[in-house]
């Protein structure tokens, strides 16, 4: 893909537009050699450089957030707005989920390596969103889930070597699924940018077509661990670790459901198909079936895990309008940003206390910490879509958007689902909130406090928590300024 | 300015509070007593200053102490708040039962931080529901106070109170996001795309639609519905009184039922008149449902407080008669019409008070016996007259007993229905009857007769335990209420009414007498509102 680099003129211009994802490129591999050279207790070295690296990234995301839209590298990178969102809430997302990390990484024989995978997945993920050209869609696939691969069973156990063998075994099969899909396209049109297929599409072979809509979407659908391509979601979430789930089900979504909205704008736009029929009705599955699932679930991993999962349906209203209503990408860069948030200070409530793992033990465990309960049900009435966090003007908007773009069954449909959601994620407030009643009002009780003692409690992931928490209000009360920033006009 | 103040005042003594872990035990409740104390103050002085303004003014125009900020001009969502006749006095009514129920708390402060806290979030999340002006700031602060009285009722509850407090939150949870949806179609249905309520009642939208705007109509009704609530959606109310705390139930009663109610004055219909005009009937039907309903299931209850909460349902019918007939534009002149909508907001507030009142009333049996059952307790008068005095006061106001702020209420709603709906009206009428039997029959029941109290070892409500912050005698599990319950001990063991409750409660009986005897000081804030709103609606 970067064949034209040096020989054409203004390739320098266009490297420098690159300048964020070359800032994760250059702190991933600096990242790996100076971990080479660093002894093992002064890992946090490697910490502070990927971490660094990444906010680097976000600003000079930010500083070019208000350019007009450019293609570079033969119109195979797109840069604009959508783009732009994803490259500042990946790089972000990344530089938390790393130092949210650190606590159970720490003294890893193998951290840097994890940290530096962590950024190449981001870097994937943003490829992702950027892609202007079904080649690069697929390249970008392969470097946002291989990384991803190595990092769920990064802890070599048995439960993580599962979760990674479901994982790679379903992305090797919806990556030739992908790549089908692409070389139908490709057979229809003669062509993979996107400028090229908007236009060719529409008289392109039904058949083909439509082979091709499905693999693409069966691509970024399983990046997003949407319904039907999610069931590695709960495994892989359950199976690793919480920082690493925390990662895994927050940055690549981001990238592809920016991926997928730009396949809706863009090339499957004009065809004959229906095609935002299909991703309203994978939105409702998504939505449906997640929560369905989460209901009985007693393990926080694999109850957030369900829960990402119906996420995914709400996130993909905004992608099933998206070119037929003004209100879709700015429904798109709120919700992805509370979502981003909100989720990763939910995965890190389970973080901070990695060895309850049920409801009730989690309850236990945070007993004392009444803190971390408020912040824990910030986050999880957050992810209800509970005014004022980010997530529920994500949802305002999306709801309005949906509906806007003719899809009001879809809004009545999500609004009853957001009810049922309220019902599992009360399952987990109200012994955590529950729990922070038994010791104030009575504290005689020695049971309790006996359990609790067992437990250790792990800071960084109690930081992000709180920082979440109060990033997902903010953002909500804020969420004009946001808007205004990344959407302007 | 001065509203900004008085909505977020509560909120930022609540964060005081959690912030300064010394304000433990009493002095919590001081701090809460205080900050309740100064936002009343304030809002009685925004209504001295308040100029109500001559005809119909209010809900588009003659706006005080307004606020307009940006916040989401993606979506022209926005902080508007503002003050007309519709809001002002049921901010005041905010102020007058939160400080009471912050006077009623130095009772037996159980975990005071964290309940002086929560309340004070509530408050703010009421006072700025009623506030807003806009519809996304509406929901945020009308979705707020669910979540406060979510933990109120699960946290400081007795019995099923987590049960109770679960059914209250996804029964409420699912009108709001009814709500929420309507919401979103008045702002897509709307010609320049807003969320402001003011904007919106000036430029009605989906004028010409008419299917579209029964069903958005029909979204914000079952959203305001379930809130109010109006049969069937009241299945959720009786649960969460019986299981709450007594100053829970007040505040749920006497300010969260207004929310639905004052959201039907306010945006639906203002907002959607030509619908509000052709539904108008089935409004009025399910306001006279809810009447007769509310008040025979009351009738039927064993248990104290489910009958006051059964009341709540017949009262909010009485709003809803009053509202519906407003509506009816062709049966009836506008005149009458302003009347019927003066009657329901008089009826929300004299309703608050009252209802307040009683409930807090119904927290004395509580700690007292840990029993609501009426056969639990009899002849209540000889050891403790002045609790028998207040719920006597309390019922005949309640029952609407001309004198008190009821009467004047529901006079004047079956006087503006009358002309609309004689049918309805008449119907509603027999409610008045039947809740005159049964609050008539509670108290024979719960003051005459030989005495009879249950017995609870100790008299918990004593208030000498110096608690602090643990008050194990209050603990929700203690004492099986269902075990004693039917042991009587023929004593004269009832502590009267003391110190903190007779000050929280007394207050709220001398304003409903109050706002019998002088109504106008009442009128005179509400009356253009009305007619602003009567005027609106016959659009």
């Amino acid at each position: 893909m970067n064949a034209p680099m040096g020989g054409m003129t203004g390739a320098g211009e266009e490297a420098l537009a690159l300048l964020p994802e070359l800032l994760l490129l250059l702190g991933a591999v600096g990242g790996l050699l100076l971990g080479l050279w660093t002894p093992q207790h002064r890992q946090w070295r490697v910490r502070a450089v990927v971490v660094a690296a990444c906010v680097a990234s976000a600003a000079a995301a930010a500083v070019v957030l208000g350019d007009p839209p450019t293609r570079v590298f033969e119109e195979t990178w797109v840069i604009d707005g959508t783009t732009g969102i994803v490259r500042i809430v990946v790089a972000l997302s990344a530089a938390v989920a790393v130092v949210l990390a650190s606590s159970s990484l720490a003294g890893h024989p193998r951290e840097t390596e994890a940290n530096v995978l962590m950024l190449l997945g981001a870097l994937g993920t943003i490829a992702l969103a950027a892609s202007g050209d079904l080649l690069l869609l697929v390249a970008a696939y392969l470097l946002a889930s291989i990384p991803l691969y190595a990092l769920a069973g990064f802890a070599k156990d048995a439960p993580g070597t599962e979760a990674t063998l479901k994982y790679y075994l379903m992305g090797a099969f919806v990556g030739v699924l992908m790549m089908v899909g692409v070389t139908s396209l490709v057979l229809a049109t003669g062509t993979t940018g996107y400028p090229e297929l908007a236009t060719l599409l529409p008289q392109a072979p039904a058949a083909l077509l439509a082979m091709g809509v499905i693999g693409v979407l069966a691509g970024v659908g399983f990046k997003a661990g949407a319904v039907p391509v999610h069931f590695w979601v709960p495994d892989v979430t359950a199976g690793t670790t919480p920082a690493m789930a925390a990662y895994i089900t927050t940055i690549p979504k981001i990238g592809a459901v920016a991926a997928a909205f730009r396949l809706l704008v863009e090339p499957l736009a004009g065809v004959p198909l229906d095609v935002p029929l299909l991703v309203a009705v994978i939105a409702a599955l998504s939505m449906t079936l997640g929560n369905l699932a989460a209901f009985n679930q007693t393990d926080v991993l694999r109850l957030l895990a369900y829960s990402t999962v119906s996420q995914v349906g709400y996130l993909f209203m905004a992608v099933a309008v998206a070119g037929r209503t003004d209100l879709a990408l700015p429904a798109l860069a709120i919700y992805l940003t509370g979502y981003a948030i909100t989720n990763l200070g939910a995965f890190a409530a389970v973080a901070a206390f990695p060895e309850a793992r049920s409801i009730t033990d989690w309850a236990a465990a945070a007993g004392r910490n009444r803190w971390v309960v408020v912040s824990l049900v910030v986050c999880l009435l957050g992810l209800v879509g509970t005014p004022p966090t980010a997530v529920f003007v994500g949802k305002v908007a999306v709801f309005a958007a949906a509906w806007d773009g003719g899809l009001a069954w879809l809004v009545v449909l999500a609004a009853v689902n957001t009810v049922a959601s309220l019902f599992y994620y009360l399952r987990w407030i109200a012994p955590a909130a529950g729990g922070r009643e038994a010791p104030a009002g009575g504290g005689m009780d020695g049971g309790s406090a006996t359990v609790v003692v067992g437990r250790s409690v792990r800071t960084a992931p109690v930081v992000t928590l709180h920082l979440a928490a109060v990033a997902t209000l903010v953002l909500g009360v804020g969420s004009g300024l946001w808007l205004a920033v990344v959407v302007p006009g | 300015m001065l509203l900004t103040v008085v909505v977020l005042l509560p909120l930022a003594a609540a964060a005081l509070l959690l912030a300064v872990p010394a304000l433990a035990g009493r002095a919590a409740i001081w701090v809460w007593i205080a900050a309740s104390a100064a936002d009343l103050a304030l809002v009685a002085w925004m209504w001295w200053r308040y100029d109500p303004g001559q005809g119909a003014t209010g809900v588009v125009g003659n706006l005080a102490y307004e606020v307009d900020l940006r916040w989401i001009p993606t979506v022209d969502a926005g902080y508007h708040i503002g003050v007309d006749g519709l809001s002002l006095p049921l901010l005041a009514l905010t102020g007058v039962l939160f400080l009471a129920c912050a006077v009623w708390s130095l009772r037996e402060p159980d975990r005071p931080r964290a309940q002086a806290a929560l309340f004070l979030f509530l408050q703010t999340a009421c006072l700025g529901t009623f506030a807003a002006l806009d519809l996304i700031l509406f929901f945020v602060f009308f979705d707020l106070t669910i979540v406060g009285m979510y933990f109120v009722i699960a946290g400081w509850g007795h019995d099923h109170a987590r049960r109770s407090a679960l059914k209250f939150f996804l029964y409420t949870f699912v009108g709001s996001l009814a709500l929420l949806v309507g919401f979103i179609g008045l702002f897509l249905g709307s010609e320049e795309r807003t969320f402001d309520m003011v904007a919106l009642a000036a430029n009605p939208p989906l004028t010409d639609s008419p299917l579209a705007a029964g069903l958005v109509l029909l979204a914000i009704g079952l959203g305001l519905a379930v809130k109010t609530p109006l049969f069937p959606f009241h299945t959720w109310l009786p649960d969460a009184h019986t299981d709450a705390p007594a100053a829970g139930s007040a505040i749920l009663a006497g300010i969260l039922l207004k929310l639905g109610t004052y959201g039907f004055v306010r945006i639906a219909m203002p907002i959607l008149p030509d619908a509000w005009q052709r539904w108008a009937m089935v409004v009025v039907v399910v306001g006279v449902i809810s009447v007769l309903w509310g008040a025979f299931v009351a009738l039927a209850q064993t248990n104290v407080k489910r009958m006051i909460a059964y009341t709540s349902v017949n009262h909010m019918g009485y709003v809803l008669l009053g509202l519906g007939a407003a509506g009816l534009v062709g049966q009836a002149d506008a005149e009458a019409r302003t009347i019927a909508t003066v009657g329901a907001l008089y009826q929300m507030v004299g309703h608050g008070l009252l209802t307040g009142a009683l409930f807090l009333l119904s927290g004395v049996l509580w700690s007292r016996g840990r029993t609501y059952a009426f056969d639990s307790w009899g002849g209540l008068a000889r050891p403790a007259p002045v609790f028998a005095a207040l719920l006597a006061v309390a019922a005949f106001g309640s029952l609407g007993l001309p004198g008190f702020a009821s009467f004047i209420a529901e006079f004047q709603i079956f006087t503006g229905a009358l002309q609309a709906a004689p049918v309805a009206t008449v119907l509603a009428v027999t409610g008045i009857l039947v809740t005159a039997g049964l609050f008539l029959v509670a108290l024979q029941r719960l003051l005459t007769g030989p005495t009879a109290v249950p017995s609870v070892g100790e008299d918990s409500g004593s208030d000498d335990g110096d608690a602090g912050d643990v008050a194990p005698s209050s603990r929700p599990t203690e004492g099986g209420a269902t075990a004693t319950a039917l042991r009587r001990r023929p004593a004269t063991g009832m502590r009267d009414v003391h110190g903190p409750e007779l000050g929280a409660v007394v207050p709220l009986l001398v304003l409903a007498v109050l706002l019998g005897l002088f109504p106008r000081a009442l009128l005179d804030v509400i009356e253009p509102a009305a007619a602003a709103v009567a005027q609106l609606v016959a659009r």
